[in-house]
């Protein structure tokens, strides 16, 4: 961090300002003028909030690709599939048990089962074959989608929010001051803030297993070299297995999520494989900060773009690529 | 690091090593000879249907499939975006010519609104390009991906321009000279000339100094950059020939279809033209004319197909993704990998493994 500061000492200001400027927006009472020229700040905090929840469950959808990616070069294409196939099994748990929490579990497991038996069979074949295990991996999401539909159909589903999160919370910030002087607080899905909690709680886990545990060494080393990894007698094929299932695992959670605060049907597994390649692409590829950082960006982007330029607002979002892939081609946190 | 010595590995039996130099190679081939005059006299065969939902689609197709071969087979770049600059250009054609939604198209003559949407669509596709080249190997398909997906999803938001999710309707196609080129016989004769064109313009760019070096950039990007070449920018004249070939293709399906919608550019008709390009084989500027013929019969016909054997009609996307797995299993050559083998399999003794050609 304060490396980056020595180094680009303009591009930190601008960032400093920028996060002063978001802060003050979030926190002040806005002045009428403001009011005036851009809309009422609960409009703008909503959206604000929509797109920091988004975001989480962009960054759990993206940090498994990106994970994958990271390790093995693999370039999951499928992953959008292994999104709205955990959320279509999550929706079949929590239909028959009405369990919220189980039908996460079940959805982890088997999504985390379907990535094994893929690396096993199928991707460990033509390991070192980047190319091909692309293309393999559009096949598989063009079978994939095709028996999603036969079995589910073209239905929406959605995931039906377990009783005891139903209902909005205040938040302590204030939208508005009312005539009598009294502060109007910010009323906000308690859903989304727990989901929020969850995927950050998820993301520095992540981070402590990947820079404070033996698996997590291991799994470093793999992606910075994973020819002298196994060279130095690390099974390295059990540790592809296991990311790509905990990497499948997560995409199964977010399918969940997913289905919880928004829908399940087909054409979803695109809309999400694109917003983890956008987010992967902007934060760096194999990098999990990134992925946590890009998320953040491209959920904001997209809730605040679709609130204050409704027909522009996927431009704004690959906008922000072209401007990281011009700017630094690898990603805004990738090492190389 | 760099991923380009891995970047062609489904192209690795391309051209330099089992093609040697040569002149015209489909001169002295009978089998082409006779493929070329089927085509031309297709018209008397083949009734309405077929000469344009199953020849003139494919041949369509095939040009879209083609710009993503050349780009793939000797540029080492796989672009998803092929079928969006098709797309793109389709609505700029709608867009400047005449249709039925008065409010967006401008009402230009054909003569106009095809070179401008020439124009514009092979400078959509060569910033995209400029964008991908940026990075290298399978990162190209994934921003490519992104700026399809990004394209779709505009479409369908957008309502000044593109006229959101419902597209344009009832685009006029040319009249000139008292013919009406939509006319079924008339408009496969443009199509096949058009096609021709392509896949001659291919065909010799390929053996020509900058097809050599661009295959070169493919093969060793490091090399090539220390004997001189700008890698870049071979890259990009790649997008940029391969952009103008595949707005031609989007020309052509807009009168084709007299309509222009989000869904005929919805990433998985991205996808489809990669299918295309993968399963005829992306060595050779025949592959994907053969992809497109197989893909349009399977999908014109699955369905009676699949319903004859006491399956599911609509399972169609489902046999396409395992033929397509089948052929990336396999043949890293697509159809043509797999005949060429069975053709050397056969008899060592034929001289020359190169007769599965055909022309297009």
């Amino acid at each position: 961090m304060s490396r980056f500061v020595e180094r680009h000492p303009a591009w930190a200001l601008i960032a400093i300002i920028a996060i002063a400027i978001l802060l003050w927006l979030i926190f002040a009472v806005w002045p009428p003028g403001l009011e005036e020229a851009i809309g009422r700040k609960r409009v703008f905090l909503n959206a604000v909030f929509n797109g920091i929840t988004l975001g989480g469950l962009y960054f759990l959808v993206a940090s498994g690709f990106t994970l994958i990616f990271g390790l093995m070069r693999n370039v999951n294409l499928a992953h959008g599939s292994l999104y709205l196939f955990g959320g279509y099994v999550g929706y079949a748990i929590s239909a028959s048990t009405g369990s919220w929490i189980l039908s996460f579990i079940v959805a982890f497991i088997l999504t985390a089962l379907v990535g094994v038996l893929l690396q096993v069979i199928v991707f460990r074949r033509m390991e070192g074959q980047d190319l091909r295990q692309t293309m393999v991996t559009i096949g598989l999401s063009i079978v994939f989608a095709d028996l999603m539909l036969w079995a589910c159909g073209g239905d929406f589903y959605q995931i039906q929010t377990p009783s005891w999160l139903i209902g909005p919370i205040d938040l302590p910030l204030i939208t508005a001051v009312k005539s009598s002087g009294e502060p109007v607080y910010l009323r906000y899905p308690l859903v989304r803030l727990v989901i929020l909690a969850a995927s950050v709680v998820i993301g520095i886990a992540m981070w402590l297993a990947l820079n404070r545990t033996r698996i997590g060494m291991i799994i470093r080393a793999g992606v910075d070299d994973r020819d002298i990894l196994a060279a130095t007698g690390v099974r390295i094929q059990l540790v592809f297995v296991l990311v790509f299932a905990f990497g499948a695992g997560l995409a199964g959670i977010a399918g969940v999520v997913g289905g919880t605060f928004q829908s399940l049907s087909p054409g979803e597994d695109i809309r999400f494989l694109l917003a983890s390649l956008v987010v992967v692409i902007v934060g760096g590829m194999g990098s999990i900060p990134g992925a946590a950082l890009g998320a953040l960006i491209i959920g904001l982007a997209e809730q605040l773009g679709s609130v204050y330029i409704p027909t522009y607002a996927i431009v704004v979002t690959f906008l922000i690529m072209v401007l990281v892939l011009t700017i630094r081609p690898q990603g805004l946190l990738a090492r190389r | 690091m760099s991923l380009a010595h891995d970047a062609p590995i489904a192209v690795r039996p391309a051209a330099g090593t089992q093609r040697p130099a040569r002149t015209w190679p489909e001169i002295n081939n009978p089998a082409a000879w006779i493929v070329a005059a089927v085509l031309v006299i297709m018209p008397l065969i083949a009734n309405g249907f077929f000469l344009i939902e199953i020849f003139a689609t494919t041949l369509i197709l095939g040009i879209m499939a083609l710009s993503l071969m050349f780009l793939a087979g000797y540029g080492g770049m796989v672009s998803l975006m092929q079928l969006t600059i098709a797309g793109f250009s389709a609505y700029m054609i709608a867009v400047f010519g005449v249709s039925g939604n008065a409010n967006i198209s401008l009402g230009w003559p054909w003569w106009l609104a095809v070179p401008m949407a020439l124009a514009l669509a092979t400078a959509f596709g060569t910033l995209g390009g400029a964008l991908a080249v940026r990075t290298e190997g399978i990162y190209t398909i994934m921003i490519t991906l992104a700026i399809g997906a990004a394209f779709y999803y505009f479409t369908n938001q957008n309502w000044a321009i593109f006229n959101g999710h419902t597209g344009i309707n009832t685009v006029a196609t040319p009249h000139f000279w008292g013919v009406n080129w939509r006319a079924d016989i008339p408009f496969y004769y443009v199509v096949l000339a058009v096609a021709a064109l392509c896949y001659v313009a291919v065909e010799y760019l390929s053996r020509a100094p900058f097809g050599l070096a661009l295959q070169g950039v493919r093969d060793n990007p490091r090399r090539m950059a220390a004997l001189g070449f700008n890698v870049n920018a071979h890259r990009v004249a790649a997008y940029a020939f391969a952009s103008f070939v595949a707005a031609l293709a989007g020309v052509l399906q807009v009168w084709n279809y007299r309509q222009i919608s989000p869904g005929s550019v919805s990433v998985s008709a991205c996808i489809d033209v990669l299918i295309i390009a993968v399963v005829g084989g992306i060595t050779r500027p025949i592959g994907p004319f053969i992809g497109a013929l197989i893909f349009v019969l399977l999908r014109t016909f699955a369905l009676d197909f699949l319903v004859r054997l006491g399956l599911d009609g609509n399972r169609f996307r489902l046999l396409i993704g395992l033929g397509f797995l089948a052929i990336v299993f396999w043949s890293s050559d697509g159809v043509i990998g797999l005949w060429l083998r069975w053709r050397q399999h056969q008899g060592r003794d034929v001289s020359r493994p190169g007769g599965g050609h055909r022309h297009g």
